[in-house]
């Protein structure tokens, strides 16, 4: 069976998740493997969510916030990138693979580069195979 | 004459840990002579010549309270949680290890088959030229001889069996123990079935006596022996990496008071789910970079941050063992 893998993309209110919904308003076509969080800023995102996800059997995670100097609350931005660097870190010493985390900028009016980001990261997890952090959890003794 | 009232059954049992724990129901010191009178001790390893038999001779919730301290590593561990878990009417998780792991939980960073590698085969001072390794049953003359199953994931206390309550810390701060003790002695109204007991709820910046700025920027990360310090401002703000932003209070500010940053064995603060992604969360916050290159550059000098954000609660967390 080919492998379709499950990415879980968290996506800012302000500029991602609007730039996701031009992208379907100009019906514009991508793939169908991204499951897309909205929340109010990607300073919002924690680690934690990012962990769960990959937890709860996702093979790859998205990130996509307002480029820098554009948040709409001046500097959620960055705190997501020091968290994105900082999360790299850690999930390459626990053994996950640093391409299944990213991070990229969306502007509300980029719908095309949405779609190809998504066409694009989609290709990468699919290369890379299933995500194994599941699986490892579950095992025990 | 007045009746009087029974005393309480008392165990103590350590599993994978240092001995810390016991070393700390030790420090009661004088109040030993209220706990004795209070209780009898039915069961402790390490202080009173008890065998595992008399537990399995025991009927069920026959000890009133077990502090059990330790992670789970192998098959004994699980058993004795497990027979304890049958024998107490309480079960209690005492201390890092059986609360998250503790500092034993670290070995999830290996597999057992590297671990038996390292210690049996590589190590400088290992001769092993037959390449023996633990087995868990050797015949000799006289019968069978067993050793427990040395598992592949170090566990807590409550990924084995169901706890009642948890007191942190590495080891619990003596006097935590003494009040909770006391709490159940006076029949006072014990909080609700998997509270983390004898700790408080806010984090340790909350009530630290460092002095603290508004403006908290990280430029650079020291190793504590590469600063000074001056022995009143934050250390986070000297830019020693301290777990106090998420951890919860309880432990008297021991290693603060002590000049050394908080390592976060009282584990996190409720409602976090996972100890160490919350650290990170709060420490990329106040790193002072904004671009890619600079961010890495300050981050170089965290050279273990899965060690150092889950030193205490790795078989806790999200990802609780390192994915092969």
């Amino acid at each position: 069976m080919e492998f379709n893998p499950k990415i879980i993309a968290f996506l800012c209110k302000w500029c991602s998740y609007t730039g996701a919904d031009l992208a379907g308003t100009s019906r514009m076509e991508y793939k169908p493997n991204v499951r897309a969080i909205r929340v109010m800023c990607s300073g919002r995102i924690e680690p934690t969510f990012v962990l769960r996800a990959l937890r709860k059997g996702a093979d790859g995670v998205l990130i996509c916030g307002c480029h820098p100097g554009d948040c709409h609350y001046q500097e959620g931005n960055y705190r997501c990138l020091r968290r994105y660097h900082l999360l790299q870190k850690y999930i390459q010493q626990m053994g996950i693979e640093s391409e299944r985390l990213k991070l990229e900028w969306i502007s509300a009016s980029e719908g095309k580069q949405y779609a190809e980001l998504i066409n694009s990261f989609t290709q990468t997890i699919t290369e890379l195979g299933p995500c194994h952090v599941k699986e490892t959890m579950e095992v025990l003794t | 004459m007045e009746e009087q009232k029974p005393k309480l059954k008392m165990a103590v049992y350590w599993a994978a840990a240092c001995g810390g724990c016991c070393v700390s129901v030790l420090d009661v010191h004088e109040k030993l002579f209220d706990v004795v009178a209070a209780a009898d001790l039915v069961f402790w390893p390490v202080a009173l010549d008890t065998k595992y038999q008399d537990v399995e001779d025991m009927p069920d919730k026959n000890i009133d309270i077990t502090l059990f301290n330790g992670a789970v590593r192998n098959s004994e561990n699980e058993h004795m949680a497990n027979l304890l878990r049958q024998k107490s009417e309480i079960l209690v998780a005492y201390g890092s290890c059986s609360h998250m792991g503790g500092i034993p939980g670290l070995a999830n960073f290996s597999t057992k088959e590297e671990l038996f590698q390292r210690v049996y085969k590589e190590s400088e001072s290992t001769v092993n030229a037959g390449n023996v390794r633990p087995q868990t049953e050797y015949k000799v003359e006289e019968g069978i001889l067993e050793l427990p199953e040395f598992y592949n994931d170090v566990r807590a206390l409550a990924d084995v069996t169901d706890v009642d309550y948890f007191i942190p810390g590495c080891p619990p701060q003596t006097e935590r123990l003494v009040e909770v003790f006391m709490a159940i002695v006076t029949g006072a109204e014990l909080p609700p079935k998997g509270s983390v007991i004898g700790a408080g709820t806010k984090a340790q910046c909350d009530e630290c006596i460092r002095k603290k700025s508004d403006t908290k920027r990280i430029k650079k990360f020291h190793r504590s022996w590469e600063v000074e310090d001056d022995g009143e401002t934050c250390f986070m703000e000297q830019g020693i990496l301290c777990m106090g932003p998420t951890t919860r209070t309880g432990c008297d500010y021991r290693c603060i008071n002590g000049n050394a940053p908080c390592r976060g064995c009282y584990g996190p603060t409720p409602d976090v789910s996972d100890p160490g992604a919350k650290m990170m969360s709060a420490i990329a916050s106040i790193i002072e970079e904004k671009e890619s290159a600079d961010i890495d550059r300050v981050l170089e000098d965290l050279v273990d941050p899965a060690g150092s954000f889950y030193r205490y609660s790795l078989p806790v967390s999200y990802v609780r063992r390192t994915v092969s």
